[in-house]
């Protein structure tokens, strides 16, 4: 499929040719990698804001209030909404745009809603490429929201420049903020509701936490960040300016210590692995055949008369062999 | 292994002034269940919002669940909207009390099938699927 016109009314600002690109990569259409070569050249313009905690601590209400921030100060803004995928029916409930009422008209914004499919990251598996397409479409702002995330769901933190980590005052004790996870890779650390009791307690717990990971670290004091723990009130608006200032220090600090480069970089060899990856594994999958094989082979497994080891030595053998002839 | 099929994208809003988004929701929660990716956006949309929103979300269809007695503008205000913006695809359906008088004028301008209250919402999913397999490629 040739997707020049596509690219061409999506870089002069066509919502309804974003809206399909996004889908055809979402989709995994046949030639949705040449879709994104196109537009590779022109990244690196957007900051890329993650925001993630858990489910019900304000994550959409926030977003919609930064996104009404920098649309004051004349940015255009993206945001991707991941909400979860059904693993049994594949079916999903994205409701995430209910709480972003207030900025669904503007002209500068749009708002995607992807189901995470699959994916048990926060995110969906095209959520990166996805924000490749708004960065190239000349959006200045990409507010990534993650589905609703326990302790383990980082996936966010490696595909955005800033990740901001929201809580809420019954998030738990000092001891929950010491385990290991999200709270290790997260830039900034935003106490939602906070006008309820326990907003000031979980905010020390939380600096204390991070103090001594920062007097742990080995970074010189020069190049470290310092982790800013905010309080807001979304549904207020109470703090947000806080925020966008602690953002737009933190991507300074990104760009002074160099670490913009990094995260940009290792974001890239990240991308191309998992571009090798998928390659590999369509090919393997369809040359060797895998599935019908396994299918032939099953009723054998199922029986004990074989295991699952030999079956799949059969399968990559059978590769092996068809290379060589 | 294969990516071949994809879930169909409804958006599913209610326009207008009714405070009353229970049969949205429940045919929110049908149609996810029956593997369907479905935009929610709650109570109270105007047509603008809805077709902006169908638009952003690149979806198949859009439902909209009209008691309001206001359907005779709104369903073909969302539909003149969506050709607008370049979207003329996208199928429109939806619920209500509706006359079936009006469901015939509305089907004329280009309005899908419409169901009265009560209709199981097994009717609704079979409705979209097969539009789907008919409009949708593969």
């Amino acid at each position: 499929m040739n997707f020049d016109p596509l690219i061409a009314r999506l870089r002069a600002g066509n919502t309804a040719a974003l809206a399909r690109a996004i889908s055809v990569v979402e989709n995994e259409r046949p030639g949705f990698e040449r879709l994104l070569a196109e537009v590779h050249h022109s990244l690196g313009r957007a900051r890329r804001i993650g925001i993630t905690g858990p489910p019900g601590a304000g994550k959409s209400t926030l977003v919609e209030r930064l996104v009404a921030a920098y649309r004051q100060a004349g940015q255009r803004v993206a945001v991707v909404a991941v909400d979860p995928t059904s693993p049994f029916t594949g079916g999903a409930l994205l409701g995430d745009r209910i709480r972003m009422e207030s900025v669904a008209l503007d002209d500068g914004v749009y708002i995607r809603s992807m189901g995470s499919r699959g994916s048990v990251g926060g995110l969906a598996t095209t959520t990166r490429e996805v924000c490749d397409l708004l960065d190239a479409a000349n959006f200045d702002r990409i507010l990534v929201e993650t589905v609703g995330v326990g302790q383990s769901e980082l996936d966010v933190a490696g595909m955005t420049d800033s990740t901001v980590l929201v809580l809420v005052p019954e998030s738990g004790d000092g001891i929950q903020t010491l385990k290991s996870g999200v709270i290790e890779v997260a830039d900034l650390f935003v106490v939602n509701k906070a006008d309820r009791p326990g907003a000031e307690q979980l905010r020390r717990d939380l600096e204390v936490t991070l103090g001594l990971r920062r007097r742990a670290g080995r970074q010189a004091d020069a190049v470290l960040w310092k982790h800013p723990v905010l309080l807001t009130v979304a549904t207020k608006g109470d703090g947000i300016s806080e925020l966008i200032a602690a953002l737009d220090r933190h991507h300074a600090w990104l760009l002074e210590s160099g670490t913009l480069q990094e995260r940009r970089t290792r974001r890239l060899l990240h991308r191309t692995r998992e571009v090798v990856d998928r390659a590999t594994r369509r090919w393997v999958w369809e040359e060797a055949r895998a599935d019908q094989r396994i299918a032939e082979r099953l009723e054998d497994i199922s029986a004990g008369r074989v295991s699952p080891y030999e079956v799949a030595a059969e399968v990559l053998g059978g590769l092996k062999q068809g290379e060589r002839t | 292994m294969t990516a071949a099929s994809r879930p169909i994208r409804v958006l599913v809003a209610k326009p207008g002034l009714d405070g009353h988004d229970r049969g949205a929701k429940v045919v929110a929660a049908a149609l996810r269940d029956a593997g369907m990716e479905v935009v929610y956006t709650g109570l109270h949309q105007t047509p603008e919002m809805i077709a902006t929103a169908a638009v952003q979300e690149d979806v198949d269809v859009v439902g909209l669940s009209i008691l309001s007695g206001a359907h005779m503008a709104l369903f073909p205000r969302v539909r003149q909207m969506l050709d607008q913006m370049g979207r003329p695809d996208i199928l429109i359906t939806g619920g209500g009390i509706i006359p079936a008088e009006d469901m015939d004028q509305l089907q004329a301008l280009g309005i899908g099938r419409l169901f009265g209250p009560g209709t199981p919402t097994a009717e609704l999913i079979s409705y979209i699927q097969s539009w789907a397999s008919e409009h949708l490629e593969a």
